[in-house]
């Protein structure tokens, strides 16, 4: 005789009762968080490290998180921005969890960020399962990667509220479809915001600069009242 | 390979119910996974029989229930897509961004031999009522 047992949970419930209680702490203070994703070498820390930049010189404050597998170098470079950025070494974990960022900022005062992002070890399969508590999943995708890489990977752009389409200073050099790559994302992700753009060109930052401002300043502080005791 | 931290959580998450219900051994185990969700089904069975040794799912089997992509069409209601590179309605074409499932990625039930079932041992009929 065997007995069944209802158990009906989600599999990564602790998971997500983690990026749950950041989320708040995240709204509560204030902070507009960004989970950054995409494969590795798309331009992830480079495109970070200009908008840290900007922020600052727009008298905003902000931070980021990196995820790599064995190197300092992200992190390093997002910190010639002036703002703090701090690594989370993964060792062979190809994806950032919940409690690896909670860890990564654990005693950070988040009332004095308006933006902290966290850029996600480049993969473009196993981060989409994991939430880690981010207002906004940002994708992107170089012109140097081909038309059809949103096809490839439909399920992490399913995720994704935004998609940055980078590297555009390379499209010639590459015979890069623009057309097509925009009707492949819609494709998979009807309805999801396109952006593409260029740090090395200066070519579509006003657009992102103005993405980011909008949700920096949509992300007002919970009165202390009403702020989560987490 | 982020089945391996996936399956880790399952099998957690399946000890912690047996403990809940004196359970030492578990038959197999019943889990839902979304197209998707991001996780492949032959890809958590080979983390499942690596992370199973030693815990109340070393003999168990891992069932998959493959759940599919549905969105809401504006014109056709509920649909179901089978084809992940065009999230449109396979009916009259529309596109549609709302998700009515196939993120799932749940533990839905484990099986248990009543024999190592602690509550059906017992007389207690509050015990038993736990199960």
């Amino acid at each position: 005789m065997t007995r069944i047992l209802d158990v009906r949970q989600k599999i990564l419930k602790q998971n997500d009762e983690t990026a749950r209680a950041m989320r708040a702490r995240f709204h509560d203070a204030g902070t507009f968080v960004c989970d950054l994703v995409s494969s590795p070498g798309a331009g992830k820390t480079e495109l970070l490290t200009y908008t840290m930049r900007e922020l600052r010189e727009r008298g905003m404050t902000c931070a980021a998180v990196v995820g790599d597998l064995a190197t300092n170098n992200d992190a390093e470079r997002l910190a010639t921005s002036g703002a703090p950025a701090k690594q989370i070494l993964t060792g062979t974990m190809c994806h950032l969890e919940a409690d690896m960022v909670a860890e990564s900022i654990r005693g950070w005062d988040l009332s004095t960020l308006d933006a902290l992002f966290i850029e996600n070890v480049g993969n473009l399969v196993c981060p989409a399962t994991w939430d880690l508590g981010a207002d906004k999943r940002i994708l992107l995708f170089p012109v140097t990667e081909g038309e059809d890489k949103p096809l490839k990977y439909p399920t992490l752009i399913n995720t994704a509220d935004l998609v940055i389409i980078n590297k555009l200073d390379l499209a010639e050099a590459v015979g890069f479809d623009r057309e097509l790559a925009i009707h492949n994302v819609e494709r998979v992700r009807p309805d999801v915001p396109v952006l593409e753009l260029s740090v090395r060109n200066n070519a579509g930052l006003e657009a992102w600069m103005n993405w980011v401002v909008h949700h920096v300043a949509a992300d007002v502080p919970v009165a202390p009242a009403e702020a989560s005791s987490f | 390979m982020h089945e391996l931290s996936i399956a880790q959580n399952l099998v957690q998450l399946v000890e912690a119910t047996a403990a809940e219900h004196q359970v030492m051994a578990v038959r197999s185990v019943r889990v839902r996974i979304g197209a998707l969700s991001g996780v492949v089904g032959f890809a958590l069975e080979s983390a499942f029989g690596l992370v199973r040794e030693g815990t109340v799912c070393a003999g168990a089997s891992l069932d998959i229930e493959d759940v599919p992509v549905r969105i809401a069409c504006p014109n056709c209601g509920s649909v179901t897509v089978n084809d992940l590179t065009f999230m449109l309605c396979p009916n009259c074409g529309r596109a549609s961004s709302e998700l009515l499932s196939g993120r799932e990625l749940e533990i839905a039930s484990i099986e248990v031999d009543e024999s190592d079932c602690g509550c059906a041992a017992s007389e207690s009929v509050a015990a038993l009522a736990r199960c």
